[in-house]
Parts: C-alpha cells; sequence; structure tokens
C-alpha cells in the first residue's frame, strides 16, 4: 500500500512518456520482470515482516521520494539520450537502498578505520565494494548493519536513519558476515527459524521460508544436522540461507565465495544473480576481483578508510590503458619480434606475456605474429581486467 | 499492533531457544541441583539435623528446605544466563540477534525469562526431593510464587551483566565462585539471623540474598528474620537497579560491539 502512495505521489509529476512505465511497473508489482524458467523451487508467500517506521519518518520518506523524482525527471527530459529502458522506473522512483555520509570509524585503541566515507547505492544495484586487507571494508559493514559503532557520520538504509530507526534499518538488511557466527550445536533448520523469529516471521511461515533457501541453496537435506558438522562451503550457504530468510531488501555478503570450490562458487553467482534480477539490492565484498568484474554494476574501491573510486564497473573498466594477455603457441619462436603497441614477453618456450596497449586491436597482433612465422595456439587473459585495473589504482596511489 | 507481535514473536524465539539449549543439556544443568539438594537434605536435614533440633519454630530439616529451594533457582539462573549470553558472545552468534530488529528490551527479557524457566525447573526439581524427606507446608502461595518469581529475575539478569563483562569462561566461574556462593550461604540458608551476635546480624543485613531467603521462607513457613515488605522492596529496588544497567550496557553495545 505505502509503494502505491509513493507512485502516486510521483505519478503527478511525471511527464506524460513516463506514465507507460508507471502502469508497466506497477503491473510487475514494483519488482522487475523475470522469468524463473530452470527453477522448480516455487518461492512461498512473502512473509509477514513488521516493521516500525514512524509516521513522521514515512512521510519524510515519500517527501524525499518524491523530490528525488522530480530531479531526475528534470534532469532527463529534453536530454535525447534519455532512455526509458536502460534507466527503469523503479530507479527514478526509488531513494537509494543506502546512502552513506560522512562516515567516521575511531576504534577504541586510536586506529581510524574510517575518514568521513561516502557512499551511496543504488536500488536493485549489484555493487562490489573492493579494497585492501585492512581497508575498512569490514568496519563499514559492520556499522551499517549495527555490529559497530559509528564515531560519526549518517547512515541511511532505504531512507531509514541508522540512529532515529534502527529496527526499520535491520528489517531491510540481510548480512552474510565473512567469518561463520551460527551456533555450532544448533540444527540447521533450527538456526533458519529462529533468525525468522528475530525478524517476527511467525514460526509457521517461517517454517515454509527456511525449506525454499534451504532446498534452493542445497541444504535441505541436512537441515536436521548440527551445524558443527557442515562443510566449510555448507556453512557459507547456511549464513546466506539466514540472511534472506527474512527477504531482506538489501544484502549484504562479506567474501560470500571464500574458500569455495570453483562448481560451488559458479553455482553461488548463479543464485546471487537471480536473488539480483528478482529485486534483492546486493553489495558484497570479495578478493577474487573476476567475481566482482562478473557480477556487480558498480564498485567502491576502499583504501585507508577512505573511498578511492565509486564507479559503473564498465566506465571504470574503460580506463584500462593496457591489458595483458598470456598466449600459448604452436612450436618455440626462433626470435620475437618488436611490434607497435604490444609488448612481448616470453614466460617459457610455448607461452608468452603481451601488453595490449589500449587502441590495438588482437587482430594486428596475430597477423603480424603469423607474418613471423608464430604460431597461437590459444589466448587467455592473465588476470581479470578488474584485478589488473585494481592494482594500477593501488600502485598509483603507493608511488603517492 | 505491528511490532506489538514482532517483539513477542522476537521475544518467543529467544526463550524457546534458551529452553531447548538447557533442556537438550539437563545432565549438566538440570540433575546436578537436584544431586546437591538431596546431599544437603540427607546431611545436613536428617544426620546433624536431628541433634541440631528446632530452630525458627520448626524442625531443623524444614527449616533448610525453602532456603535449598532458592539456592537452587538463583544459582541456576545466574548460570544460564551467563552461560549462555557468554557463549552467543564468545561464538559470536549474538550477530544473529544484533542485525535483526529486535529492541534490546526484548534481548534482554528473552534471556532474563530463559534463567527464570531454568530456575522455575531446577526449583521444582529440588521442592519434589524435599518431599521425599518432609511434608512442604505452603504458609502463602502469592508470596512464595513472588519470590520465586523475583529471586530467579535478579540473579538472571545478575547473570547477563556478567556475560556482558566476561572476557574469558574463566570470568564466568569467578563470580558464582567467590561472590555468590559465600553470599547464599551467609544469607540464612542453614541459620537463623538470630543466632548471629549483633554485629554479624547488622551486616548480614547488607547480603540481598538474605532478603530473599527470608521472604520465601515466609511464604513457606510463615516465619521470617526480615519483614515482608522490606524484603519485597529490596528485591524490586535492586531488581530496577539491574535493568537499567543491563539496558544500557546493551544500548552502547559493551561487550559485543566494537
Amino acid at each position: 500500500m505505502a509503494s502505491l502512495w509513493r507512485k502516486l505521489a510521483v505519478a503527478v509529476k511525471l511527464p506524460q512518456r513516463a506514465w507507460i512505465l508507471l502502469v508497466a511497473t506497477a503491473a510487475t508489482g514494483g519488482r522487475p520482470t523475470q522469468s524463473r524458467a530452470g527453477n522448480e523451487i516455487s518461492p512461498p508467500p512473502p512473509a509477514r515482516v513488521f516493521t516500525r517506521p514512524a509516521s513522521r519518518a514515512r512521510a519524510k520518506s515519500r517527501r524525499e521520494v518524491s523530490r528525488l523524482s522530480k530531479s531526475l525527471v528534470e534532469k532527463y527530459s529534453g536530454n535525447n539520450q534519455f532512455n526509458p529502458v536502460a534507466l527503469p522506473l523503479q530507479v527514478i522512483l526509488s531513494m537509494p537502498a543506502l546512502a552513506v555520509r560522512n562516515l567516521a570509524k575511531v576504534y577504541r585503541n586510536g586506529h581510524e578505520a574510517l575518514h568521513g566515507v561516502d557512499l551511496t547505492v543504488t536500488e536493485g544495484d549489484f555493487f562490489a565494494l573492493l579494497g585492501p586487507n585492512g581497508a575498512g571494508k569490514s568496519t563499514l559493514i559492520g556499522i551499517i548493519t549495527s555490529l559497530i559503532n559509528k564515531t560519526e557520520g549518517e547512515v541511511r538504509v532505504f531512507g531509514h536513519d541508522l540512529d532515529r530507526e534502527p529496527e526499520a534499518v535491520k528489517a531491510c538488511l540481510g548480512l552474510v558476515p565473512q567469518e561463520f557466527n551460527c551456533n555450532l550445536f544448533l540444527p540447521v533448520v533450527e538456526v533458519i527459524l529462529n533468525q525468522a523469529g528475530y525478524h517476527g516471521i511467525p514460526r509457521r511461515e517461517a517454517g515454509s521460508q527456511a525449506e525454499y533457501y534451504l532446498r534452493r541453496l542445497e541444504l535441505w537435506d541436512r537441515r536436521g544436522s548440527q551445524t558443527r558438522l557442515l562443510s566449510g562451503g555448507m556453512k557459507r550457504r547456511l549464513m546466506i540461507a539466514r540472511a534472506l530468510v527474512h527477504r531482506p531488501r538489501l544484502l549484504i555478503l562479506d567474501e560470500p565465495t571464500a574458500g569455495m570450490d570453483v562448481e560451488i562458487r559458479h553455482i553461488m553467482w548463479t543464485f546471487l544473480r537471480e536473488l539480483n534480477a528478482e529485486g534483492t539490492t546486493i553489495i558484497l565484498t570479495t578478493h577474487y576481483l573476476e567475481e566482482a568484474e562478473s557480477l556487480c554494476r558498480h564498485i567502491a574501491i576502499i583504501d585507508g578508510g577512505r573511498i578511492a573510486e565509486s564507479v559503473e564497473l564498465g566506465g571504470l573498466l574503460g580506463r584500462l590503458k593496457t591489458e595483458a594477455f598470456v598466449l600459448d603457441l604452436k612450436g618455440r619462436p626462433a626470435r620475437l619480434p618488436r611490434l607497435d603497441g604490444f609488448a612481448l614477453n616470453p614466460l617459457d618456450d610455448h607461452s608468452l606475456e603481451v601488453t595490449v596497449t589500449k587502441g590495438n586491436s588482437l587482430n594486428g597482433l596475430f597477423a603480424a605474429l603469423s607474418r613471423h612465422g608464430i604460431e597461437v595456439v590459444s589466448l587467455r587473459n592473465k588476470r581479470s581486467r578488474l584485478e589488473q585495473l585494481f592494482l594500477t589504482l593501488m600502485e598509483g596511489k603507493g608511488a603517492k | 499492533m505491528g511490532h506489538y507481535r514482532h517483539d513477542w514473536i522476537a521475544f518467543s524465539t529467544i526463550l524457546r531457544k534458551e529452553i531447548l539449549r538447557f533442556s537438550r543439556i539437563w545432565v549438566q544443568t538440570l540433575l546436578p541441583s537436584a544431586i546437591s539438594a538431596t546431599l544437603y537434605l540427607v546431611i545436613f536435614g536428617r544426620l546433624i539435623g536431628e541433634r541440631i533440633g528446632p530452630m525458627g519454630g520448626f524442625a531443623y530439616l524444614d527449616f533448610i528446605v525453602p532456603g535449598l529451594v532458592l539456592m537452587a533457582v538463583l544459582t541456576n539462573a545466574y548460570s544460564n544466563v551467563v552461560t549462555s549470553f557468554y557463549s552467543s558472545r564468545f561464538s559470536r552468534y549474538v550477530e544473529e540477534l544484533l542485525v535483526a530488529p529486535v529492541p534490546d528490551w526484548v534481548i534482554l527479557a528473552g534471556f532474563v525469562a530463559g534463567g527464570v524457566a531454568r530456575g522455575f525447573m531446577v526449583g521444582i526439581l529440588v521442592i519434589a526431593v524435599a518431599l521425599v524427606f518432609t511434608r512442604l507446608q505452603i504458609h502463602s502461595y502469592g508470596v512464595t510464587l513472588l519470590v520465586f518469581l523475583l529471586t530467579a529475575v535478579l540473579f538472571s539478569l545478575g547473570g547477563f551483566i556478567n556475560a556482558v563483562y566476561a572476557d574469558g569462561f574463566d570470568d564466568i566461574a569467578i563470580i558464582p565462585t567467590f561472590v555468590l556462593t559465600p553470599l547464599t550461604y551467609l544469607g540464612g540458608v542453614f541459620y537463623s539471623l538470630d543466632l548471629l551476635p549483633a554485629f554479624w546480624q547488622n551486616l548480614s543485613l547488607a547480603n540481598p540474598v538474605l532478603y530473599m531467603i527470608n521472604a520465601f521462607r515466609f511464604g513457606l513457613l510463615g516465619v521470617s528474620d526480615i519483614p515482608v515488605g522490606v524484603a519485597f522492596a529490596i528485591i524490586l529496588g535492586v531488581i530496577v537497579l539491574l535493568t537499567l544497567y543491563s539496558l544500557h550496557l546493551l544500548r552502547h553495545g559493551v561487550g559485543i560491539k566494537s
């Protein structure tokens, strides 16, 4: 009902062409339509999660939505590049899933973990938070999820202020922590049911929610096992099921696939993509940059307690000036040619590292190598593009 | 109404979890108090008690039963909360509660109710054991139940505060050993305050356990060294102080947040 009011409040301010989208969004319940083909597990009815937003805060939220939508519509009206399909109405209407302003944290031992962090994550986004160890990722996540007290700043989740409406913020959030933190002696299903109970979901409804997520994460057969008996990958999936049982609008995962084997990691990626497509905003931290590159649309790089970059992934990758590949060769080349725009470096008798400067095509490389009698059998990225960019950014910072 | 229902579900989830926890390990949690009570009743009640003679107008065995029951209630209520909450901190599954929309007072109420539930079950067990040795008379059901309940609440709160400050499993054993046990034994479980010299009588009045045991003894036997109204006022006053302090600790995340 609140969602409907929000839409009506904004609708009067929309230009005519946006009306078509409004009707389409209302018809899909405000969530993107997505085929669930291949998924044989039917989702349970939405759990009744009781939140307690104050009426004053609700009114303020509506005003903010109205203001945001108005500014976006003004910004894009008359702009020929405005593509209503590329910018879903949901994005226009919604407030940020997460808005962090001037967030600072000084621990009791005097360590300054965060220095005035500003960060915005749009609703429906798949967002990666990257950074070296000790950069402040876990502190930032800890503050957002109420596990760490902030020293200064503001955190808003879907418009709810963490200081004034902590319970409303928590109701919107699901957290998958980095380290296993379930009761080791409880059965798997009991962990999920308890978490549902803490979110105010009656036990009968929680049962169907628990079954749905445990089946989807392939843990249903282990529902009666004590959690200490699960493998590392199972424990991580259990924490994901636990974080989802109340159907959070914002899911935060702190290194979700650490320690998982390749197969399980890819199953997990598929699951997270489906979840995001169903409308859940996802923020993840990871050390696997390939993971961030594969899953996320936006990334933020945090270093030394400050946000170094917060951009759309495509734009960031476009900044790469060089890209490194490894070529496997047929036979040992007699000598390596000098090629403009390509730096060749032999790794061993049958493989070659090639650094390609931006603007040069691989076709040119292959043609030049072929002219010198060098035959390429296969090609692969030396490292993911994001990894390369990340290292460049970190090196650049180090050089300063 | 929504958030009252939400809070009730969260509270009952914590309570259910607590009851299941101590019920699963009943050999460690419920049985020891019944065995201790049996030994006290056999040794002090039967063997030595018959030579001591009557106390406070009752057979010695009858006189010590209220104290033994309440001793079991308070130690178990305390142990349950201190162990459970400290374990949840140690293994970090307290974070399940901290990230969920559960108000601080519901967290506190859930753990305290768990302590009360264990205290109640152990109390019933000790009463059952006592009935083997003597016929238990109840002077006032209301006073008996109220003291039973308030004592369990008070010591559950104490256990909670101990769990918040504990840095290791040793710390959760120190208070019961060096504070709780002496206060209980010196709180008049085995003797009447009249037996003490005036100085020790006055000093004993600073012991909160004395008020609980005497109020409980009044509920069962109808005799007390302390006016029952004073006992209730002191018990309630301490409960209010401990509740406010526990909520303050939770609000500031002492021991559970960085």
